[in-house]
């Protein structure tokens, strides 16, 4: 630890190896901790946390902007009779995926009480953010998909343990929906590998097998169907949102906050990662699909959002429309678009997740989330509102917040390759201001019965964890560039990638349109 | 009298050191039986554990030293090419010792509970896992055969112990006579065997099939279905499953684990020497045969084990799936496929073990309901985080060595382009993992106020899990030594 803040070398130390295990020893130590007190469970396991989401902003600061390449790459043998490695490395597309994961976690460790068993609560939460690391971090398939999988263990834990009346059914079905995905990704993992091998070794490793793409058309896209079917579960992307709003509704305000501004993403970064990245034919042979099925999802989610009487219920719908909104941008294959993508993966993060803590505090004061039993609570607790218009109006994609900024990059860059499908898209973000001003109108404004009078405002400690989000929503809204600096490189290097192994051409950019004042002026007369 | 010498039988010259093993297994059998007629009978029943244990530890060191000789000198076989003892026969001796020390250590504090006389339990366990031996290092049809008969009769009584209970007579029974059944048909596919090539020995019967090319080989064919049959029924793969939820339902918990996971595994090592070992050169005839099984084996394992509501049951169910998974392995007859063949049952073996060793500890009375379980993640968090990695292991969570063993058996599927059937044994995992998650769900998720059951988990129970559940995960982490193991397993038929 001392080598790593004393030396610039970022080479002398795995520091992404230790982001990914010190959460997890964070979990070991707090399952030994004495049951004596249990108050002392979640300022140590937000240590650990921390410790890790401070190594991710390390990262983050010594992260070489302009370098495409995966960076802090560090490789050890793991199981060489199966050719497989612990490989880790970071580019532009999961710098910030990874710096999310590290600042969220001890935020909502610290910020949301579980109320009872707080030992297992704080382990299972560790684990999660170890998992989700090791997720983002892998640039092997197999570190990889261990990772995917064994994020879903914690997940079903905090679900099944602190989650709602339903959450036995909710658990289950989250856990088995994403299971079931990735089954079939086990197998294509196990083939792309096998028939990658030819005289060069089996290898699992994401660089090296990009760059032979020995598969034969027809095998690579049964492949790639099987990697996109588990990563649109997990996105997801309509019809396999189903487990979504269940899960979501179910889970306790951690386990929501953490699978919307995290566990989502593993879906969309699988797609840019290992869908776009391993099969590039296959992608712009199914792009036409997947980006009608995002946009489904944008329409669909808005407009289900909309009939929602449960304010949780109605967030997570809201999950899906704009996840749809990202897998358009994926699929679109642009600069613009898919760095609005990897955007939006940031900016949903910091707006759903705000949000549903929002909709937690909520809970914690009335004990419902039933929008019919909710009515003027502006006047009762005016500053909650305030947070929650800035929130939602980030949500919505209100210029000046940084929904805006995402929204805008995907429907501009996809317009070029996609132009109906952005089209309609872009009927989402009107609708996405419908269904959430609505909600909004019920609840905060109108006429206050007693009880939501009573109900107190925000205290400062709940302020102290919203800030953060609020912070981030207000910077990338106005000052995106640091963001985009870092993305951009990386995407454009994919996008390369996928026109070297496919006949896809980005478009060329558009002449600037020059405008003869002369011509216009005689036409005028 | 000075002729005499050419008139008398001369014996094939025999490697005693091969045979230690078994004769101390065999041996500390005797000794049981002879301390418990002398020794009062408290004395005895502590004395029967400590003498397996001994015996146990004694072949297992008998068995390394085996290791090092095949390490260095190479294969070799013995009593006229009857035995071999190759890496595949010392990683089943292996597997089975360590097994039966685990067993005999889950049998002390159940014996006494249950009331079943300890030294004639602890007794057949020795000759059943001399039985076990003797069928995995087996290189004649013959001999297997007489291994499988030891085993499966000292299985037969250890299964109706219970004196009380009648359904452990009843699954006795049905085991006796189906195993009887099984037997049948193991022989005469041994006979049919002899019959189209002269021999019940493997090496001759691997040399001939690879000298000779039949003009009509329905014989042989007819000889490897009935085989084939026999041992499914002593592996429990669907169509011939029928007897095995019973049987393992009725039978003493540490039996059953015995049972899924030697039992089994013994019934494995034969199939694979006979089939991926003497019946190579023919495997395009028997490898689609295998593969049907496995598809038959996987989906009725996890389909059936959701729809039970008694825990016991649905294990017995995932049981067979599991060996539906070895099935897959094994079909892709290749070196790799056998080895995540010898991965899969033994990392398996270990997640069977603690399983029927906490389902032992929980079922006092013989009954096993789900609900009995609700609430355990909180009156008893250790042992329902054991139970749980346990059952996650079996549904091939990652980070655990059911999921290595998965992933092993899924790359010899698809090294041998059986991609249906690698994606069928991945589907068949996500249904049997519902009925895992089941369990978990009962121990975690329960209303306010329900208190958790408190079983009483002897402190011989309490090593077992330890070492078990530190194996699962050990393996799960690191699985590199035990896939070289397996690797160096692989079975291979040599002329002593």
């Amino acid at each position: 630890m001392i080598e790593l803040f004393a030396s610039q070398n970022a080479s002398s130390f795995p520091v992404l190896n230790a982001i990914i295990i010190v959460p997890a020893m964070g979990a070991l130590v707090v399952v030994l901790l004495p049951n004596s007190r249990p108050e002392m469970m979640r300022p140590i396991g937000a240590i650990f946390a921390s410790i890790a989401a401070a190594m991710s902003l390390y990262v983050m600061t010594q992260f070489s902007s302009h370098d495409p390449a995966f960076q802090f790459e560090s490789i050890q043998s793991w199981i060489p009779a199966l050719g497989i490695n612990w490989h880790v490395g970071v580019d532009g597309i999961s710098l910030w995926l990874v710096v999310l994961t590290g600042l969220i976690t001890p935020i909502v460790l610290l910020g949301v009480d579980p109320h009872h068993d707080p030992k297992p609560y704080t382990a299972w939460l560790l684990l999660l953010q170890a998992g989700s690391f090791g997720a983002f971090l892998a640039l092997d398939l197999f570190l990889f998909f261990v990772m995917f999988e064994i994020v879903l263990v914690p997940m079903y834990m905090l679900i099944g343990g602190w989650g709602y009346d339903d959450r036995r059914y909710a658990a289950t079905k989250f856990f088995l929906y994403t299971m079931a995905g990735s089954a079939l990704m086990l197998v294509a993992i196990v083939s792309v590998a096998t028939l990658s091998a030819g005289d060069q070794g089996i290898t699992f490793s994401v660089i090296e097998l990009a760059e032979r793409q020995a598969l034969s058309t027809n095998t690579a896209r049964l492949c790639f169907l099987a990697f996109a079917l588990a990563f649109i579960i997990k996105v997801p992307v309509f019809p396999m949102h189903t487990w979504l709003p269940d899960a979501h509704t179910q889970a306790p305000t951690a386990g929501s906050v953490v699978l919307a501004a995290v566990m989502l993403k593993l879906g969309t970064y699988g797609l840019l990662r290992f869908g776009l990245y391993l099969f590039p034919e296959a992608s712009v042979w199914s792009a036409p699909t997947l980006a009608t099925l995002g946009v489904i999802g944008v329409i669909y989610g808005a407009i289900v959002a909309a009939m929602q009487k449960d304010l949780k219920r109605l967030v997570a719908y809201s999950s899906v429309a704009h996840m749809g909104f990202i897998v358009l941008g994926i699929f679109a294959f642009t600069t613009q678009s898919l760095e609005g993508g990897v955007l939006q993966m940031v900016n949903h993060g910091l707006s759903t997740g705000a949000l549903f803590l929002l909709v937690g505090m909520l809970y914690e004061r009335r004990k419902t989330r039933a929008i019919e039993e909710l009515s003027g609570i502006q006047s009762a607790a005016p500053i909650f509102a305030g947070f929650f218009t800035i929130v939602m109006l980030s949500s919505i994609g209100v210029p000046g917040l940084n929904g805006f900024v995402g929204e805008f990059l995907v429907l501009i860059g996809s317009y070029e390759t996609r132009r109906w499908w952005t089209i309609i898209a872009a009927a989402g973000v009107i609708l996405a201001a419908l269904y959430l001003l609505w909600a909004y109108q019920r609840v905060f404004h109108g006429e206050p019965t007693p009880t939501d009078e009573a109900t107190p405002d925000l205290t400062l400690r709940e302020g102290l964890i919203l800030a953060p989000f609020v912070a981030g929503i207000l910077f990338l809204g106005i000052y995106p560039k640091p963001l985009l600096d870092r993305i951009e490189p990386a995407v454009d290097v994919l996008i390369a990638h996928i026109e070297d192994h496919s006949d896809y051409e980005r478009p060329s950019p558009a002449a600037p349109v020059v405008v003869d004042l002369d011509q216009l002026g005689e036409d005028g007369h | 009298m000075s002729d005499l010498p050419h008139l008398a039988f001369v014996g094939p010259s025999i490697d005693w050191w091969a045979l230690l093993p078994q004769m101390i297994l065999l041996g500390a059998a005797l000794l049981i039986l002879l301390v418990s007629a002398l020794a009062p009978q408290r004395t005895s029943s502590g004395l029967a554990t400590v003498i397996t244990l001994c015996a146990a530890v004694t072949a297992y060191i008998v068995a390394l030293g085996l290791w090092s000789d095949v390490k260095t000198e190479g294969p070799s076989a013995t009593v006229a090419s009857a035995l071999g003892v190759d890496g595949f026969s010392i990683f089943f001796t292996i597997l089975i010792l360590v097994a039966l020390a685990a067993t005999a250590l889950l049998a002390h504090n159940y014996l006494d509970r249950e009331d079943i006389d300890p030294p004639e339990f602890h007794a057949l366990l020795l000759c059943s896992a001399a039985g076990a031996i003797v069928m995995a290092s087996a290189n004649d049809l013959i001999v297997m055969f007489l291994g499988l008969e030891a085993l499966s009769i000292a299985l037969y009584v250890m299964i109706a112990m219970h004196a009380r209970r009648p359904e452990a007579r009843e699954s006795a029974m049905k085991y006796f006579v189906l195993g009887a059944f099984s037997s049948a048909f193991l022989l005469y596919g041994i006979a049919l065997t002899y019959g189209s090539t002269g021999s019940t020995n493997l090496v001759h019967v691997r040399d001939y099939l690879d000298a000779v090319v039949f003009r009509d080989q329905h014989l042989l064919m007819a000889a490897m279905a009935l085989l084939l049959v026999g041992f499914s029924f002593k592996v429990a793969a669907a169509p011939f499953h029928f007897w095995a939820p019973d049987v393992y339902q009725g039978a003493p918990s540490p039996v059953t684990g015995w049972m899924a996971s030697i039992a089994k595994a013994a019934g494995f090592a034969a199939l694979l020497r006979v089939f991926f070992a003497a019946f190579a050169s023919h495997d395009a005839d028997w490898t689609p045969i295998v593969a049907v099984l496995a598809f038959l084996t996987l989906l009725v394992g996890a389909v059936m084990a959701i729809l039970q509501t008694d825990v016991k049951r649905m294990l017995a169910f995932s049981s067979i799936s599991h060996a539906g998974y070895v099935l897959v392995a094994v079909q892709s007859a290749s070196a790799n496929g056998t080895s995540a063949a010898l991965f899969y049952l033994f990392t398996y073996t270990f997640m069977v073990l603690g399983s029927f060793a906490i389902i032992g500890a929980m079922g006092v009375d013989g009954e096993h309901p789900l609900d009995r379980y609700a609430g355990l993640g909180r009156s008893r968090p250790v042992l329902a985080m054991a139970f749980t990695i346990l059952l996650l292991a079996q549904a091939g969570v990652p980070l655990t060595s059911g999921f290595v063993g998965k992933f092993q058996v899924i790359a010899a599927a698809v090294e041998g382009r059986g991609y249906l059937l690698a994606s069928v044994a991945m589907l068949s995992a996500v249904i049997g993992a519902f009925m895992y998650l089941r369990i978990v769900m009962a121990m975690y998720v329960v209303d306010d106020g329900v208190e958790g059951p408190s079983p009483t988990v002897h402190w011989t129970v309490s090593i077992v899990l330890i070492g078990v559940v530190g194996f699962t995960l050990l393996i799960g982490i690191v699985p590199q030594f035990l896939i070289e193991f397996a690797e160096d397993a692989v079975p291979v038929l040599i002329r002593g």
